[in-house]
């Protein structure tokens, strides 16, 4: 990999890194004056809110807004002849658009047709009642595989296959075709003296962040526009509004709020276009709050799955062949990340013979977001079900079976490249070696363990971070990505520990988007990881000019002048002629040696350093209701460098209870008619705190050879697990192998009940 | 129908507002009086985001019209720290960083507080069933309920 030389701190002996001081802006959060998304109002809003269809798929007739527009207090209403096509042939702007507001049929129960900005909320929604809408229903389908049988209703059209040789003359729903692997696995199965098949299903999960998508937005006459909004991208909502508008970019300022949690849904654009256009019709601001309803129907979710999966190996446990054909579920446009489940299914693994397949399919559900390591949580389920099966059948131990399979330095990946130094050997024989893998199970019925194995890949991207000295001796360190979970206490550590200045001595803002140069969105774990190199990096460049200052000062070369521990110093023949020189004392002079003194760094970050974890979990099963209790649960995983260890647990311990809830309860459910039935949080059930127990966190610190102080990312990897290793418990507990997710009462029953 | 004019006493200051016949209480005290400490994330009593107490109950403000408020004494998260010394409780939210994104954490504290009230010894299973109306989906509860117990022992010293 690219930046392989950057890891420097071998051996390093850190003064703030690795410490767990209070979060800059915790004391806003706890008193109730940190500004979510909801919290802002700009002079004279109005109140936006959108219509929405009933139906899964039809075309739109006809739209009559007349008796909306004349309902008093209403200034402003909007159809798609609001939102002209300005996507010229960019397909993804495009469907951006089509999923902003409905053009001439809705795709999806939830899909946004109309929307209105009045003087209060009330008069908002009686005014959307009075939209007139003229559907005629079309047939739709929502689930993945029956939109791929022959005859399935085209969803949007259907497409032609990419991915195919040759190529389909026929349209389809299957949007795309993916294919990875190496070897020939033909031979490998052949090889084998055991061979494990089965087919798996998992169902739509939603991110089920707590703040509700919200944003003010305002459009002044000459195109100058502000909008802030809670989202975890706000450069990506400038690009994507911008477009969709047909602003400058240069004149839409974006400011992003605090974040209620995203894992990904806020990644995407939703309410926040209308509430632009709704200000630019009405000439008001507009603020707009999605309801919960709206959450659940018209954002997220990740993709439902169908999946098979074949793993040969011999006696002993090593696995000769590994193959897998996954099917996703990818909403009206596609775009289900099937390819990086077919990336990252057996990518735990080193593995002679390899191959995957994913499909996208097109349904009739809403537009799909990215949730926390999209797609690795349900091919990672498939794949560690059926190493256990074999685990299982072969009498062998599950870890020392997993370790001989394991990953290693130099191993080529099952999705193509070849891993540098990487930690799921370590994280199993962590788990090997922990009293919760030796340890008896707590005594009691129907009560099992099981572990499973992930792997996320982490992303960096473009960052862009700026850092200003003050005479004081403090810093303002300005970073361009939303914190949404401590990321401005990880950067202000970097800054200090580089700086050699006090934690305190750091203010770390998020700038909007006319403050630096482009950042890429909060995803793939890459805000530590980039933001912190690019933190460190402009460090470094406000040392050297801090540096070459204090040879002004002393009228010495500048490379006779080194920094430590916050002060310059003269070195080499010069050391101890001159008294070292404070961060303070240089900036307070700054005016009299050259002005100003700041640093920056604008980089494209490669080089993020895959991730790995391991999780063992116990459970009991009631087999009279079939309700699982979580007995016991650890999480294992490698995070580089931990800057501050107790978010780094927080995400492990985060993850680990998001992918519980998905394995156990939370699902999308769809009526025959395609609508969305259970749209609230009643229904949709995400783990209470009695669901859980305490959660066991164990970092390993495996250095990143792409970062200074070696971090990896950690939040997303946390999430994949959990589905197998509660699968895997589940089976030990009842001797029940579980096909589907969730694993809820009344499923998991029905299969006790079928076996007794 | 026209407004209706409410007096009540919100974290210790007597205040007054007019609100729509159907309006909720958590509607009230974010947009009327701007105590926006007091989190939407559902508006169906589901997450527990903007509880607050009423005379000292424990409830969804959501689910409360603002117009039973009338003569009711209101606390919400702005309310408990006293001046600039926080509550034992977001001390050791803090400390302890349970809290991630920070959307749930004010439900959280004020959740907690009601609880400690009633029991200042609190075991981990009354703690996690107590605090089960309240959603949190970032952090996993593990740092949450070790922050309410580290803040129950304080209280305790502290008494
Ligand atoms: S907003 Fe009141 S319980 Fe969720
Ligand atoms: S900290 Fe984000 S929901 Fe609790």
């Amino acid at each position: 990999m690219a930046q392989d030389a950057k890891f420097e701190a071998k051996g390093r002996k850190f003064d703030v890194v690795g410490s767990r001081p209070i979060r800059p802006d915790g004391i806003d959060k706890v008193t109730g004056r940190a500004r979510f998304g909801a919290d802002m109002t700009m002079p004279g809003q109005l109140y936006g809110k959108v219509l929405r269809s009933p139906h899964p798929h039809a075309m739109i007739k006809s739209i009559d807004v007349s008796a909306a527009e004349a309902l008093p207090g209403v200034k402003a209403v909007i159809t798609s002849k609001d939102l002209p096509d300005l996507s010229g042939g960019d397909q993804g702007m495009k469907d951006n658009l089509i999923n902003t507001l409905a053009r001439d049929r809705v795709l999806y129960d939830g899909h946004a047709v109309a929307a209105v900005a009045a003087i209060s909320n009330s008069i908002a929604l009686k005014a959307l009642k009075l939209i007139k809408v003229t559907y005629e229903a079309l047939p739709h389908v929502t689930d993945v595989d029956e939109a791929m049988k022959d005859g399935a209703p085209l969803v949007n059209g259907g497409a032609i296959t990419s991915g195919m040789e040759p190529a389909p003359t026929k349209k389809s729903n299957i949007i795309a075709r993916h294919q990875f692997g190496h070897g020939d696995i033909a031979k490998g199965f052949a090889e084998a003296d055991i061979v494990v098949e089965r087919s798996f299903t998992t169902e739509a999960t939603h991110q089920g962040y707590i703040e509700p998508h919200a944003c003010v937005a305002s459009i002044n006459a000459d195109g100058f526009g502000d909008i802030w909004v809670s989202t975890q991208g706000h450069y990506n909502v400038r690009t994507t509004c911008s477009a969709l508008l047909g602003l400058d970019s240069a004149k839409l300022r974006v400011t992003a709020s605090e974040i209620g949690g995203g894992f990904g849904g806020k990644t995407v654009t939703n309410i926040e276009p209308l509430a632009l256009a709704l200000s630019r019709k009405s000439n008001r601001p507009v603020k707009m709050v999605m309801s919960r309803e709206e959450v659940f129907r018209g954002t997220g979710p990740t993709a439902s799955s169908s999946i098979w999966t074949k793993i040969g190996a011999k006696k002993d446990g090593r696995i000769t062949a590994a193959h897998s054909i996954i099917k996703f579920q990818g909403g009206p446009f596609g775009g289900s990340l099937v390819d990086m489940g077919a990336m990252a299914a057996f990518a735990c693994y080193d593995l002679p013979n390899v191959k995957t397949e994913g499909y996208d399919v097109l349904c009739n559900r809403p537009r799909l977001a990215a949730y926390r390591a999209p797609s690795a949580p349900m091919v990672t389920f498939a794949t560690e079900s059926v190493v256990q099966e074999i685990c299982d059948r072969l009498g062998l131990d599950s870890a020392s079976m997993r370790i001989m399979n394991a990953a290693k330095e130099g191993t080529k990946s099952s999705y193509g490249p070849t891993y540098g130094p990487i930690g799921i050997r370590a994280t199993l024989e962590a788990a090997k070696n922990h009293p919760h893998y030796s340890a008896p199970i707590a005594p009691g019925k129907h009560r099992g363990r099981g572990m499973a194995c992930g792997f996320w890949f982490n992303f960096g991207g473009n960052t862009s971070v700026s850092m200003g000295l003050n005479g004081d001796g403090t810093v303002a360190l300005s970073y361009g990505n939303p914190d949404i979970g401590g990321t401005r206490a990880s950067l202000s550590m970097m800054a200090a520990e580089e700086l050699g200045i006090p934690y305190e001595k750091v203010r770390c803002v998020i700038a909007d988007t006319a403050t630096l140069g482009h950042n890429d969105i909060t995803d793939g774990s890459r805000v530590t990881f980039a933001a912190g190199l690019a933190t460190i990096e402009a460090a470094r460049d406000a040392i050297k000019k801090m540096c070459a200052r204090a040879a002004k000062t002393w009228g010495i070369a500048e490379d006779a002048v080194v920094w430590e521990k916050g002060h310059a110093k003269p070195a080499g023949s010069n050391a101890g002629k001159f008294e070292p020189l404070s961060l303070k004392q240089i900036v307070a002079a700054s005016g009299n040696t050259g002005g100003p003194i700041a640093g920056h760094y604008e980089v494209f970050a490669d080089g993020a350093g895959v991730s790995f974890g391991t999780h063992i979990a116990d459970v009991e099963v009631d087999v009279e209701t079939g309700k699982v209790t979580v007995l016991r649960y650890t999480v294992f995983q490698d995070a580089g460098k931990a800057i501050h260890p107790a978010y780094v647990e927080g995400q492990y311990q985060g993850g680990a209870a998001q992918g519980i809830g998905w394995a156990l309860n939370e699902e999308y459910i769809y009526g025959k008619d395609g609508r969305l039935q259970n749209a609230g949080f009643l229904d949709y059930r995400i783990p209470v705190c009695s669901d859980l127990p305490m959660i066991e966190a164990v970092i390993l610190e495996i250095p990143n050879p792409g970062h200074p102080y070696g971090v990896r990312g950690v939040g997303e990897t946390p999430i994949v697990p959990p589905l197998g290793a509660m699968a895997n418990a589940i089976a030990a507990a009842t001797g029940v192998r579980m096909g589907s997710i969730p694993m809820s009462p009344p499923r998991l029953l029905k299969a006790i009940e079928e076996k007794a | 129908m026209s407004n209706i004019h409410v007096t009540t006493t919100v974290n210790g200051d007597v205040m007054e507002f007019l609100c729509e016949p159907d309006e909720s209480l958590m509607d009230a005290l974010r947009d009327r009086l701007s105590l926006t400490g007091v989190k939407e994330g559902c508006g169906s009593g589901d997450c527990g985001a903007c509880s607050v107490t009423v005379d000292g109950r424990l409830v969804c403000s959501c689910l409360v019209l603002a117009a039973e408020a009338e003569g009711c004494k209101i606390t919400t998260v702005e309310g408990l720290a006293k001046g600039d010394k926080l509550h034992p409780l977001q001390q050791k939210f803090l400390e302890h960083a349970a809290l991630q994104c920070g959307i749930c954490t004010p439900g959280f504290l004020v959740a907690s507080k009601a609880l400690l009230d009633r029991n200042p010894n609190p075991t981990e299973h009354e703690i996690r069933y107590w605090l089960a109306g309240n959603l949190c989906r970032c952090t996993g509860y593990d740092k949450i309920v070790r922050a309410v117990v580290d803040a129950a022992a304080e209280l305790r010293r502290t008494a």
